[in-house]
């Protein structure tokens, strides 16, 4: 026996390691997940890429918590979750994949796959993927889908978890040279005792143009992992817009690579929280190609909970020419919440643009007191204030009225219920 | 309509007095100009008019149509017909300029319990108000006062204070960052308001403006006091004499 175990598992992690196993009948597919998850254990704040969230803590609040741990909830279904973000969008049954009529041009099929938890594209992290580990632990199976060469695919492509399944899903995307498309990742539905998780990987063709969206909108019992994985090719363009507005305990990774020069990176974010929420966003951006560029920011609304916002720009030796800035604004509206920001710049070419800030603060005085003097109540001049700071994040990924319109209207649904 | 009685004030925050007992009346219908010199308090008076919680009043009273307005807060100021043009009106990103306008306009007729204003008559009158005053319908369709120049933040002041129909309006170096075809824009603007319901108090460094809005009457604040009051003419003076020859009566 070659596995040494370190230190005894916490209770948490071995009631994750038991709903691991409880999760479906295929355990010998996952079994090597299940066994590095018990090896493993959880990530904990000596781990850098997890400082700000102590997963092996907050998981272990969770379940210590949690009642009835054998029985594992589905995903709550309300009406709503059944209508796609934006009408006319091609909805993708992540449990059943091959059921979806894909429009032309567009393949969706199954797979056997799971995550590949071996490595972290983090190098803050453990060597092996904590957000693929319990994944892959919980079987989630890789669906595919492909979109041709030279495609304008027209409908979003909407994907979401299977209706009352286990609430874990990956996704392998890939979008061929010169084609267009929009996806939408919808993360939906109410609390398992385990974190639901979310797998994403998605391949751009040279000259191609992916929106990718990711609506994340759990319960508020509910916690979360997920993880997009991108590789953007020459002359390609990647725009990602990542909304929190629910959830427990949240972490978003965003993991991007450009895969040729030329690319063009537009990373905007809005993360909503409230009380008794823990919500992090964690992104690195890989410039290895020369004249590459890329805006990356986040607008944080803080009415309670806490915040995290871990931002890693990595520019290689030969990544000539790099244009990168980033930015986390965040808007404190009480004092019971809080936000952590962490950008990092890490630059081993000589000729580059790269930037990054980071603000928080309480609404601007002279802009309330400049709407007041025109007759607009308090409350009413800074919700307009509030909705204006993450309505820009909307604004500047400068996509169809459809799409604008359905983010700013979940973002105003948000804001209408916690003002 | 304005009647302002010892008026003593002070910044909130360090409690540095700046204004020492103003005493000045606005007539309905009145344009009342105020001048001084730099640091003399005329800022701080408008933004106390408007009710900015940067101040604090120690003493004293703002008595506006009877009724003290200490009390109230910017937005109930503004409802009750106070306008005040900013010396620097502020850029709001992300504020469509005219949500932000429907809004105000509305806010006010909702706290007046008047009904709201329906979007076609509301464009029909922001659009004539743009014409008169030379603002380009494009500018509309940015964030509030966001990318405007100097010039054109100002026209923009006076749109507003045209589409809200105040009682007093209270304009701070409305002149400054001015050509002098962008002031006579402005000035039109406001003479076009000037009515026997609405009074006006000017606040500028210079005379020049006085030559486009011919005031009533011109006060002079010296180290936050009221030391000479006189009509038009006293302006000329000013600007002749400068404030030396004033200031040296007065103490």
């Amino acid at each position: 026996m070659s596995v040494t175990e370190l230190r005894p598992r916490t209770p948490a992690e071995a009631a994750l390691v038991s709903l691991a196993e409880a999760a479906g009948t295929d355990e010998d597919a996952r079994s090597a997940a299940i066994e590095a998850l018990r090896r493993e254990g959880l990530p904990h704040r000596r781990i850098e890429a997890w400082h700000y969230t102590d997963l092996r803590n907050l998981i272990g609040r969770r379940l210590g918590k949690a009642t009835g741990l054998d029985a594992p909830a589905g995903s709550a279904c309300d009406d709503d979750v059944l209508s796609p973000l934006v009408a006319g969008s091609t909805v993708v049954d992540l449990e059943a994949p091959e059921d979806t009529s894909a429009p032309d041009g567009v393949t969706i099929t199954a797979s056997n796959d799971l995550a590949d938890w071996h490595e972290s594209p983090n190098h803050l992290d453990r060597p092996l993927d904590t957000v693929r580990l319990v994944n892959a632990a919980f079987g989630a199976r890789v669906a595919k889908v492909a979109v041709a060469a030279n495609t304008a695919v027209a409908a979003p492509i909407e994907l979401r978890d299977g209706i009352g399944a286990r609430p874990h899903a990956a996704v392998a995307a890939t979008v061929g040279t010169a084609s267009k498309a929009v996806f939408v990742e919808r993360i939906e539905g109410g609390g398992s005792p385990a974190p639901a998780s979310r797998v994403s990987h998605l391949t751009i063709g040279d000259g191609a143009t992916v929106l990718w969206i990711i609506d994340q909108a759990k319960d508020s019992d509910a916690a979360y992992l997920g993880q997009l994985n991108v590789n953007i090719g020459a002359n390609a363009t990647f725009k990602l817009f990542v909304l929190n507005a629910g959830g427990s305990l949240v972490r978003q990774e965003v993991h991007a690579v450009t895969a040729g020069e030329g690319s063009e990176i537009l990373m905007r974010g809005v993360n909503l929280l409230q009380k008794d929420q823990h919500v992090d966003v964690t992104t690195t951006l890989r410039h290895t190609f020369p004249h590459t560029t890329a805006t990356e920011t986040f607008r944080n609304v803080v009415t309670g909970g806490h915040g995290v916002f871990q931002g890693m720009i990595k520019v290689a030796k030969d990544a000539q020419k790099t244009d990168a800035k980033m930015a986390c604004n965040t808007l404190l509206l009480s004092e019971d919440g809080d936000f952590s920001a962490k950008p990092e710049l890490e630059i081993f070419a000589d000729d580059v643009q790269c930037g990054h800030g980071a603000t928080a603060g309480a609404i601007n005085a002279d802009h309330l007191f400049y709407l007041m003097s025109r007759g607009i109540p308090a409350p009413q001049a800074k919700a307009l204030l509030v909705k204006a700071f993450v309505d820009e994040m909307v604004e500047e990924l400068e996509v169809e009225a459809a799409i604008a319109d359905a983010l700013t209207g979940k973002i105003d649904a948000w804001l209408d219920h916690s003002h | 309509m304005l009647e302002i009685k010892n008026l003593h004030a002070r910044v909130a925050d360090e409690g540095t007095e700046i204004l020492r007992g103003v005493n000045l009346t606005v007539q309905d219908g009145e344009v009342a100009a105020i001048m001084g010199p730099n640091g003399s308090g005329k800022s701080t008076l408008s933004y106390i008019l408007a009710g900015r919680d940067d101040y604090e009043v120690t003493e004293g009273d703002i008595v506006y149509n009877g009724e003290s307005i200490l009390e109230m807060d910017p937005a109930e100021r503004a409802a009750s017909g106070v306008f005040l043009a900013f010396q620097y009106p502020l850029e709001i990103p992300g504020v469509a300029t005219m949500t932000f306008l429907k809004t105000a306009l509305n806010a006010q007729r909702k706290a007046r319990g008047e009904a709201e204003l329906m979007t076609p008559e509301f464009m029909r009158r922001v659009k004539t108000l743009a014409a008169e005053l030379k603002i380009d319908a494009e500018m509309l369709k940015r964030p509030l006062n966001v990318g405007f120049s100097g010039g054109e933040k100002k026209r923009a002041e006076i749109l507003q204070m045209a589409l809200l129909e105040p009682k007093l309006c209270v304009m701070d170096e409305t002149d400054s960052g001015l050509d002098i075809d962008a002031l006579k824009i402005v000035s039109d603007g406001v003479n076009a308001l000037r009515s026997e319901q609405r009074s006006f108090l000017v606040i500028t460094h210079y005379q020049r403006l006085l030559d486009y809005i011919v005031p009533d009457k011109v006060h002079v604040l010296y180290k936050g006091r009221i030391i000479k009051s006189g009509d038009k003419d006293l302006a000329l003076t000013l600007e002749n004499e400068g404030y030396s020859q004033i200031i040296g009566e007065a103490a």
